[in-house]
């Protein structure tokens, strides 16, 4: 799946569906991959994790783990939970444009 | 976008006391519930010293009777078991191995259950073991959420695939 047309804009995917240049994202096609992963409407309590996800990944290279989305961003982890049924973090960071999260905790 | 299929529920057993016969059930039981998966923890024998409240964050390492431990890093040269049996060896491993996994964003054992609790993971004490152990429900962290029969873990186990460490 190299490319994908998203709210209106062409954009390269890699196969599990990640953006494969951040710079590529916006708020439009967030909401988009959204509804894709079942989340109807992206609240502000989403765009607080989507928003701390994309700050850490620019200031440490890599997607947080759940700890420091509680530790660090204030985002207690069954509200994590809430938000994004289903795999939340993986979920949050395809919705934010970031990779795949690569570590194993 | 294409999708694998994977696992859809693990019960994970843990049935192990030492700080490393624990960890890997812990992270098992978190990844499954970060995949989406349904993830249930059962301790029984030692392994229930990982949800006993004045336990818990006292594990350690097994120096002796451990031939892949190496010093002085991970993969430098086996330590003797005689060396393992002195005093203090145990702790000295176990405050490595812990330095390590905090820079890794492991967290101690009480606040991983609490974080896998969270998480929607189910954490279940072994009857046997407890009674065995003569433990009593206010011995254990408040994230245990039932002591279960072997019996009971099967059927709260159904479709699930079981993983024993």
């Amino acid at each position: 799946m190299p490319e994908k047309t998203i709210a209106g804009q062409i954009v390269e995917l890699d196969e599990e569906g990640y953006l494969k240049n951040p710079v590529q994202w916006t708020k439009e096609i967030a909401v988009e991959i959204a509804k894709e992963e079942g989340i109807p409407e992206l609240t502000p309590a989403h765009w607080r994790v989507i928003e701390f996800l994309q700050k850490d990944f620019r200031e440490r290279g890599e997607v947080p783990g759940m700890r420091r989305l509680h530790k660090v961003g204030g985002i207690p982890t069954k509200e994590l939970f809430d938000l994004f049924p289903g795999g939340p973090i993986k979920k949050a960071a395809r919705i934010g444009g970031l990779p795949k999260p690569a570590s194993c905790v | 976008m294409s999708r694998h299929d994977s696992l859809k529920k693990v019960s994970i057993i843990v049935s192990k006391g030492s700080f490393e016969g624990v960890y890997p059930g812990l992270i098992m039981a978190h990844g499954a519930r970060m995949e989406g998966m349904e993830a249930n923890l059962f301790f029984t024998f030692f392994g229930l010293h990982a949800i006993v409240k004045k336990k818990m964050n006292k594990l350690k390492v097994a120096t002796v009777g451990n031939p892949a431990l190496c010093v002085p890093t991970p993969m430098g040269m086996p330590m003797p078991t005689l060396l393992g049996a002195l005093p203090g060896m145990s702790t000295l491993a176990t405050a490595m191995m812990k330095k390590e996994m905090e820079r890794l964003d492991i967290p101690p054992v009480g606040e991983f259950i609490e974080m896998i609790h969270d998480a929607g993971a189910g954490i279940y004490a072994c009857k046997a073991t407890v009674d065995m152990f003569k433990l009593k429900r206010e011995d254990f962290c408040p994230q245990v959420d039932k002591v279960l029969t072997v019996g009971e873990f099967y059927q709260l186990s159904a479709e699930a695939q079981i993983i024993f460490t």
